[in-house]
């Protein structure tokens, strides 16, 4: 099933920042890294209005959406509550310094 | 290694909200059990008046649902009253003889109403007003009954006696006192409270003692006689005349007691347990409002959980009654004597009172009644102790919500109906934020904006929001101090406080400042985290690295998101001014990256919007190549310098704005601050630069430049205020970047000029500024400083590892 795929050096992403992964298919993928240098792959597309997530700010395990402020857990793809929503996540992980997703 | 056994008595508002902070703080570090006398779980006491008239259902003001106490391991023991407290061995006796052994003991047992000791007291009929049982009777009795006498005309008693009426009974008020609620209103308020009262119907005998309560034929009280004879018709006595701490089983065990168990500022008894709530004596004061219970329970929980840092010293409290359609509020010392001033606005007619009392300068009370619309305003400035002599004026006029934009003009809370919009960002209405208060049981504005977002945007509305919060919940409603809110839920520390240590301590780091300061959270949030980032460069300019990932994505990517996720591109126009060479230059950018719309923006500049952010850094480079650079305009940062034409071209110009606007806008290049900075230069007081709802707007004079200060044309339209009038162009650019300094050292992140200006004063910024040219000379310095090192962020961000963030990684899909 899984179909990993590398799409990284884990250093060209920021600690506590992202990238976006734009597969061939289309839609954007926000791979994030926190400051424990794990990471995360979501669908980067809030689940409020659809902000891209990959441009929030990171922490602890979570990214707050630039749009309009709502907090996404990282390791669910769920709204923090009192909110209610989620988006798409991926499988990644780091293999020897290279970041692989699953797509 | 089994858990230490913390037990509970009482399960009520404080002693489980003390459980609740424990929790959040140090989630299973004790074994906890909570004995309750009452047979529900924990609830919204302050809601039992909206119970009694009808408004509410008890199932509605439940604050902790029994699967709540499940969730936390929490065992509860409901309908059963503690006997008594074995402190030698460590253990507590139930009524029905059962035991629980504890390591640290947690005593709420709240108060209890007092009862008046008359004969009669203890007849059918008679009741306290403390619990859901009393309220039920109540509600019984006015359905089989037909006349009430409420003794006691305080908030609880009037409240009573307002429910008691809407569900039709004929209610007299008896009261002791010279008029009603003489501990929290003066005569004039109180008078006029009781007309408004009697004219829905309530009837009220004052400066009244009650003698004695008489029984009918069926054993039932029949009548209250009062001193000197008079008698009156009674099916149901309501006796509301205070409350009295309960402390007796304290008492009992050996534990030194005051009327009330004696506490120190940790909450601690003299036998080293905890006891908070309404059973408590703290520093000789008991109180019967929730809201200092609240700031107890954080202490003690703060203690339980061992850290040992969190004191209480006292609470000022406000109240307001929750009497629909009844505006009352009042805070401090509201009487005011012989060392005080008092500032009164009284129209009898229309039904408006204020009374302001003030010492020292500072606002120390306050009474309104019939427009409380700067109730929570003037309760901020009595907490806070700002100084007021700068603002006494216009003081009893309030914070002047006019201007404010979003919320139709209104600014009474009470007068709006409840399908009337409060927040016009995200469409919320009044009523939909009295439903999330009382259903949800929130008691604080940022919990009304989390749960309703409500005020969560531009904010304009905060101010109707906590009026509407404050008559809902009435005295449980109280604002911290602004200057030691903390920052955010990160932290206990206030902005100030974290300013200072940054300073003090000479931290240059994110990471660095968390550990100092004890971060409640491994890397803060999205609040803390920029505020931190600014603080540090701009109190240490070339020593703090800038962190971009503590920077709203804006100012990482130079440009303005938009809600479709592009970016929107300014190219800075100094003082407003352009070029043939430059418009071509942004009409070719516009063609070739296909923006889709161009507009001009109120800065007196030109917005590229809808850019895809890959092709940021290619525009920049054409744009640079053309000799322009970044505008800012998406930067808590220096955005523009508005000029109109002054005397280069204008026939009434009297100085040259367009030049003096220019100047201040290269001198302020690349200046971040705690919020956006915009300035205006006109050259005749015509005004056509509009300085007057600017940062700091300069105004040409014939014989040289007026400097205004704190204006803001936003979410509140805020006139500047004239701070002094200038002869060179070399000292307008000294006092403004001075007073910008200022604000750039001083001001909270995300606080305007305006709000700041509001907080500190005008005396205190010409204190400064003006009264001190070497304090003044010093800022200016600094100014320039952390300036000398400006670059355009357009250029920097086409480095190697800052240009990263701007391209998507490519990667095929199997089919």
């Amino acid at each position: 099933m899984s179909n990993w795929k590398p799409v990284c050096p884990l250093e060209d992403i920021p600690q506590l920042g992202s990238r976006i992964v734009r597969p061939a298919t289309g839609g954007d993928i926000a791979i994030f890294r926190n400051a424990a240098d794990e990471v995360f792959a979501l669908h980067d597309k809030c689940p409020h209005k659809g902000g891209p997530l990959s441009q929030g700010i990171v922490h602890g395990k979570r990214v707050t959406c630039p749009l309009h402020g709502w907090n996404i857990g990282l390791d669910d793809g769920q709204a923090v509550a009192p909110d209610v929503g989620g988006c798409r996540k991926f499988a990644v992980r780091v293999d020897n310094g290279m970041v692989m997703l699953a797509v | 290694m089994s858990k230490p056994r913390l037990v509970l008595i009482g399960n009520g508002m404080a002693g489980v909200r003390t459980v609740e902070e424990l929790l959040k703080i140090k989630p299973d570090h004790y074994d906890i059990t909570i004995f309750g006398a009452e047979p529900h779980p924990n609830y919204n006491r302050i809601l039992l008046s909206p119970v009694l008239a009808g408004e509410m259902t008890v199932q509605e003001i439940v604050l902790n649902e029994l699967d709540w106490y499940k969730e936390n391991n929490i065992r509860l023991h409901t309908g059963r009253q503690i006997a008594r407290i074995d402190r030698v061995k460590r253990k507590v006796i139930a009524d029905d003889g059962s035991e629980e052994a504890y390591d640290r003991l947690l005593i709420a047992t709240g108060s209890t109403p007092f009862i008046l000791p008359v004969p009669g007291n203890d007849l059918p009929g008679v009741i306290g007003y403390r619990d859901i049982k009393d309220t039920d009777e109540m509600i019984e009795a006015a359905r089989l009954h037909k006349h009430a006498v409420v003794i006691g005309g305080g908030l609880l008693g009037l409240e009573a006696a307002n429910g008691l009426k809407l569900r039709g009974m004929d209610v007299t008020v008896v009261h002791l006192g010279p008029w009603l609620l003489e501990r929290q209103l003066d005569e004039v308020a109180g008078r006029m409270l009781q007309k408004s009262l009697e004219d829905k119907g309530l009837k009220f005998l004052l400066e009244t003692q009650t003698e004695a309560l008489i029984q009918g034929e069926s054993g039932r009280v029949a009548a209250v006689r009062l001193k000197g004879g008079m008698q009156i018709p009674a099916d149901l006595v309501v006796m509301a005349a205070g409350i009295r701490p309960n402390y007796a089983l304290a008492e009992a065990s050996g534990i030194y007691c005051n009327r009330g168990i004696v506490v120190n500022d940790t909450m601690q008894t003299y036998d080293p347990k905890v006891a908070v709530g309404e059973c408590v004596s703290h520093r000789g004061i008991a109180y019967g409002l929730v809201a200092p219970l609240f700031e107890q329970a954080k202490v003690a929980a703060n203690h339980l959980a061992g850290y040992g840092i969190g004191r209480y010293t006292g609470s000022v409290t406000s109240t307001k009654l929750k009497v629909t359609g009844i505006d009352l509020f009042s805070a401090g010392d509201y009487m005011g004597g012989r060392d005080t001033e008092e500032i009164i606005l009284n129209d009898p007619h229309g039904g408006v009172y204020k009374k302001l009392v003030i010492k020292d300068n500072k606002l120390v009370g306050g009474v309104m009644y019939g427009d409380t619309a700067d109730g929570p305003w003037y309760f901020q400035l009595l907490k806070d102790g700002r100084d007021i002599h700068d603002i006494r004026d216009s003081l009893i006029f309030g914070q002047s919500l006019v201007g404010d934009v979003g919320h139709a003009g209104n600014s009474k809370a009470a007068a709006m109906a409840d399908s009337a919009e409060v927040c016009g960002c995200n469409g919320v209405s009044k009523g939909a934020i009295v439903q999330a208060i009382k259903a949800r049981g929130l008691f604080t504005l940022d919990e009304v904006k989390k749960h309703t977002k409500a005020a969560s945007s531009c904010g304009s509305c905060a101010g109707l929001v906590e009026q509407i919060l404050a008559s809902t919940i009435g005295g449980a409603y109280t604002p911290a101090a602004s200057d030691k809110k903390p920052l955010c839920a990160c932290t206990d520390h206030s902005h100030d406080q974290v300013r200072k240590v940054i300073r003090e301590q000479r931290l240059t780091s994110i990471p660095q400042a968390m550990s100092f300061l004890e971060w409640k959270t491994p890397n803060g949030c999205d609040k803390c985290r920029p505020a931190l980032n600014y603080y540090l460069i701009s109190t240490w300019p070339h020593e703090a690295r800038d962190d971009p990932q503590s920077r709203f994505i804006n100012e990482r990517a130079h440009a303005n998101i938009q809600k479709d996720g592009t970016y929107s591109v300014v190219p800075r126009m100094w003082g407003g001014l352009t070029t043939p060479n430059e418009l071509r230059a942004i009409a070719d950018a516009a063609e070739k990256y296909k923006v889709p719309t161009v507009k001009v923006t109120g800065g007196q500049r030109i917005d590229l919007l809808g850019v895809r952010k890959e092709d940021l850094p290619a525009m920049w480079a054409d744009l640079n190549a053309a000799g322009m650079v970044s505008g800012h305009a998406y930067g808590k940062s220096i955005r523009t310098v508005k000029t109109c034409v002054g005397a280069e071209h204008c026939r009434f110009g009297t100085q040259k704005s367009m030049t003096m606007g220019v100047k201040l806008e290269k001198m302020l290049f690349d200046m971040y601050s705690p919020h956006k900075v915009k300035l205006a230069v006109s050259g005749c007081p015509r005004n056509c630069a509009e300085a007057g709802i600017k940062d700091v707007g300069v105004i040409g004079v014939d014989s040289g430049y007026e400097l205004y200060i704190g204006g803001n044309g936003g979410i509140k339209t805020e006139v500047a205020q004239f701070l002094c009038k200038v002869k060179t162009d070399e000292e307008v650019m000294e006092y403004s970047g001075a007073f910008l300094q200022l604000y750039r050292e001083e001001g909270w992140y995300l606080e305007r000029t305006c709000h700041y200006l509001e907080r500190v004063g005008l005396d205190y910024v010409k204190s400064k500024i003006l009264e001190d040219e070497e304090g003044r000379k010093a800022y200016y310095f600094r100014l320039l400083d952390s300036l000398k090192d400006a670059r355009d962020p357009w250029a920097t961000s086409r480095e190697p590892q800052a240009i990263k963030q701007f391209i998507p990684i490519a990667v095929a899909v199997d089919a």
